[in-house]
């Protein structure tokens, strides 16, 4: 077998000792269940443990249900660890580059891949002690591990034992989607459910899928100094983003010397002598490319089954997840849903707010909509592509007039100072007003620099406002006021040639 | 060749243009009027190419450069290859559904490269079918035939057929794996080959198809410059090579208050402010010299290597704002803006003629060039020989500056004003009403 597939555990070592303490202990005994209970919550992911936060604060008794780890996917298997590896990933590639800081590269400069994976974990287990089982035991959460089976309208099992709920949560997340490619389960492949797991780096690595969690890791890896190779089926990255935004990272990618395949199939693949034979197919043309592991970063598949959802009257789809309304409600009143397994926006904290929602309208007969929500993200490549709101193509499709206010970086004194020009900022608004519809950036910290265009939407703070509120200088978020000046110009031209006008003509 | 700056601009347009107009005289096959893709060794022919030499031969005629009979027997000859050419859509054929394969063998006329059915250049191809049809009206035999020629070739054009069954035209089709499954996102050179799809009438797609593709424009406030957004420099030409769109509008322009024509004059001034800036450093770029568009490239592609960190390309859509910009600029590009910023191009051409002569061979500009990878600041890196899309653009827009002669050509023909119609552009010349004799 290749050390590089499913068979991969994580190492055993104090950071995972500590995080399987904080996580699921081992000791851990089910507490006896109370008669009822007013919300039990099912999945103690973000969405769960936001949940589980809220209603404990107003009061309310709870049971929580996790089948595996607290802190789901976020905590465990994506957004900490893959951070945490990125950041030691573009240490490596600022050393390669250190000459365009005016510094000298380091000599020889070896990838010491055991070390940067052990940071994951330290910092991993470390995080770990905030959504930790005592902490939410503390809090007053009735924790359960087991597996769950709806076994009625208002009544579930967990293992053997039967609980009894006014409003359930439903917050099981996704997991990895496996392309069904014929001999990949065969020759092994990695998801990001074990690919923290690593202690060695494969020197050829294939990721399938150019999506975000694609990008991101291919990037890493390459970074971390493996050859790596992005399959995707789709003419370009990141379909949902603005193409600009794909093309400054496609360029990035040939910088990096990632090789990219759009347009292209894997078709098939084999073990031959201990190394993975890829079949690709691009249009007409095939080819065969060979790799020591496979990362498949194509989609994520709904935790839908097992949990008897037909006894509970809950609809549900194998591929989106289970249906819900605007507020969040199932097709049971008594069961609602929250976070990746009913979101199209697979985010941690959309997941967290639409929780928020859920405690809200189950419990406080609120009627809080889930479409209300203004919800930023961010691809954390370099330079990192981060969005809110709406595309330009989305408020083509709804007939608003949308004009766009563009600055890039390079006109930005603190992007040129950091050798960090790359990328752009883009405010969509709609024509004629000053009203922020959505926005796109791409810049080296484009993740941070979004929140402020998320305020002023959440706030109903326009461009006008924007232009007035000085940024310490020199930061990279001036890009931000830059557009919004850039707005306020074309306002005072147009008023300006109008009462020119007026007075010459009297 | 270094006198060249220091000419009239009158002179040195007709010395630049004669030029342009050598290459399709040099590269041409005249047993079947197909016309190279470059001037290097086994080039292939480019259909779009053969499109602009179609359109050439009227301009030499008027200029003195070209017998008539000599511009009509090319003319003919590539119009009857066309017509006799093989439409199974097999892998070898010339064509299929009346759109032809982007590049073919210059002897045979098969496709070659495995390359996609275009619809794009057949377009390019098609229009100047029309053009030469709107200018040889004389009544002769050949005259006759060639004008019949040209109406059997657009119309045999199935428009339709390349909607597949999406909302926009599709960008390719092969006989291995079918369309190419991605169609026209963003503004894009895509007008005229909208407006010969909506003017046909045999194969006409319908307006929604048209406004399908608008939807996805993106209109932008950059540099203090309202713009409708694409980053090479081709892109704001090639429709307007042919189509005069001064002062016509759709209705996406007319919402904006703007025109197509206007668009390409700003995207100059945002070529200058974004080599003026230039955020890469590299050797040569200011108000003075800019140019990034499609053109050829000094890669540093390793064959059969993959995963090398690469910071130069080949043949490539280079753009501005956001790249990729490599430091290789096309003149070929600034030239092409002739119409839209008189002035600023002509300062801008002598000053790139002066700083690097090295640009121009045969007075004919050269694909690209690229001072940052050069031997010196005074020695660029120079693309060999010449591509014909160059020369063709190059040769069109100066006559469209000179004496709007292209555009006067094709504002007569019924199937373009048409489809112009039909994408909903209005106003300007369209008002007025076809001149007699339109096709």
């Amino acid at each position: 077998m290749s050390p590089f597939d499913a068979t991969l555990t994580t190492p055993q070592d104090a950071y995972e000792e500590k995080r399987l303490a904080d996580l699921h202990p081992q000791s851990w005994v089910n507490p006896k269940p109370a008669d009822n209970y007013a919300l039990i919550i099912v999945g103690a992911g973000s969405a769960g443990v936001a949940a589980a936060e809220l209603a404990i604060a107003m009061g309310v008794k709870v049971a929580m249900i996790e089948r595996h780890l607290i802190g789901g996917t976020c905590l465990n298997t994506g957004c900490v660890p893959s951070k945490a590896l990125i950041r030691t990933s573009r240490l490596y590639a600022e050393m390669r580059d250190a000459a365009r800081y005016g510094a000298k590269v380091p000599d020889n400069i070896e990838v010491d891949f055991a070390a940067a994976m052990e940071r994951v974990r330290r910092i991993r287990g470390h995080l770990s002690n905030r959504s930790s089982v005592r902490r939410l035991a503390a809090l007053g959460v009735d924790l359960f591990f087991g597996n769950v089976r709806f076994a009625g309208p208002d009544t579930l099992m967990v293992n053997d034992q039967k609980l009894r709920f006014g409003k359930v949560m439903i917050a099981t997340g996704t997991r990895p989607h496996i392309p069904t490619i014929p001999g990949l389960r065969e020759a092994g492949f990695l998801t990001n459910a074990n690919v923290f797991n690593l202690t060695e780096l494969p020197k050829r690595l294939l990721v399938i899928g150019g999506g975000p969690v694609g990008c991101e890791l291919a990037q890493a890896f390459r970074h971390l100094g493996a050859n790596v190779t992005i399959v995707q089926d789709k003419p370009l990255f990141l379909e949902k983003e603005e193409r600009d935004a794909a093309q400054i990272l496609s360029d990035a990618f040939a910088r990096d010397g990632l090789e990219v395949r759009l347009n292209t199939q894997v078709t098939a693949v084999r073990v031959e002598n201990g190394c993975k034979l890829v079949d690709l197919i691009s249009a007409d043309y095939r080819s065969t490319i060979e790799v020591d592991a496979i990362l498949t970063g194509v989609g994520r598949a709904p935790n839908v089954q097992g949990l008897d959802l037909e006894a509970a009257g809950v609809k549900y789809d194998a591929a989106t997840g289970i249906a819900v309304d605007d507020f969040l409600c199932t097709s049971n009143p008594r069961i609602y849903a929250a976070g990746d397994v009913c979101l199209e926006e697979q985010y941690t904290d959309t997941a967290a707010a639409s929780a928020r929602i859920v405690v809200h309208n189950a419990l406080m007969r609120g009627n809080m909509r889930f479409s209300k929500l203004v919800i930023p993200w961010c691809t954390y490549t370099d330079p990192e592509i981060s969005h809110v709101g709406m595309y330009v193509r989305e408020a083509n499709r709804k007939g608003i007039p949308v004009k766009t206010f563009t600055v890039p970086m390079h006109q930005i004194d603190r992007a040129i100072t950091d050798s960090e020009e790359i990328g752009f900022v883009k405010i969509h608004i709609r024509d004629g007003t000053d009203t922020i519809l959505g926005a796109t950036i791409v810049a080296r910290h484009a993740g941070e620099m979004i929140n402020e265009i998320t305020l002023a939407m959440v706030a109903d703070i326009g461009l006008c406002t924007l232009a007035k509120v000085i940024h310490a200088y020199p930061t990279q978020a001036e890009a931000i006021r830059e557009a919004a000046k850039a707005y306020v110009r074309t306002r005072i031209t147009t008023r300006l040639r109008a009462r020119l006008q007026r007075w010459l003509a009297r | 060749m270094t006198q060249l700056p220091k000419l009239t601009d009158e002179a040195l347009l007709e010395r630049l243009q004669h030029a342009a107009f050598g290459y399709f005289l040099q590269t041409v096959n005249p047993v079947n009027g197909l016309v190279a893709d470059t001037s290097r060794d086994n080039s292939p022919v480019s259909i779009a190419v053969v499109g602009f030499a179609l359109s050439a031969y009227p301009v030499a005629v008027e200029r003195g450069w070209m017998e008539r009979t000599d511009a009509v027997q090319r003319s003919l000859a590539a119009l009857r290859f066309f017509r006799d050419s093989d439409q199974s859509g097999s892998p070898t054929a010339t064509g299929y559904k009346g759109f032809y394969y982007h590049f073919l063998d210059i002897h045979t006329g098969a496709r070659v490269w495995q390359s996609e059915l275009s619809m794009i250049d057949t377009a390019l191809l098609i229009v100047g079918v029309l053009t030469a049809s709107m200018y040889f009206t004389a009544d002769t035999p050949d005259e006759i035939e060639l004008r019949e020629l040209a109406d059997f070739l657009y119309l045999r054009v199935d428009w339709c057929w390349a909607q597949g069954d999406g909302g926009t035209i599709k960008q390719g089709w092969k006989p291995e794996s079918g369309f190419l499954h991605y169609g026209w996102e963003g503004y894009s050179e895509a007008i005229v080959l909208y407006v010969l799809a909506m003017g046909s009438p045999t194969h006409s797609i319908t307006g929604d198809c048209y406004a399908a593709w608008t939807a996805t424009y993106q209109w932008e406030n950059l540099y203090n410059y309202d713009y409708l957004y694409a980053g090479p420099l081709f892109v704001h030409q090639f429709s307007h090579a042919w189509i005069d769109l001064r002062g016509i509008r759709d209705s996406f322009m007319r919402e904006k208050d703007s025109d197509y024509f206007e668009n390409s004059r700003n995207a100059v001034h945002i070529q200058r402010r974004y080599t003026r800036l230039n955020p890469h450093e590299f050797v040569g770029y200011d108000e003075n010299c800019w140019g990034l568009s499609a053109c050829d490239g000094p890669t540093d592609e390793q064959p059969d290597v993959f995963n090398e960190a690469r910071r130069l390309f080949g043949y490539a859509a280079r753009g501005v704002p956001y790249g990729p910009d490599d430091g290789t600029l096309s003149p070929s590009a600034v030239l092409g803006s002739l119409p839209f910023a008189p002035e600023l191009v002509l300062n801008a051409m002598r000053n790139m003629l002066l700083r690097y002569p090295q640009m121009l061979t045969d007075d004919r500009l050269s694909s690209s060039f690229n001072p940052t990878v050069g031997a010196s600041d005074e020695q660029p890196w120079v693309s060999a020989g010449h591509y014909g899309l160059d020369q063709g653009i190059v040769l069109l827009m100066i006559e469209n500056h000179r004496s709007q002669f292209i555009w006067q050509l094709t504002s007569g023909c019924r199937y373009i004003s048409d489809g112009l119609q039909a994408a909903g552009f209005e106003g300007g010349w369209l008002r007025q009403g076809q001149p007699e004799g339109a096709c």
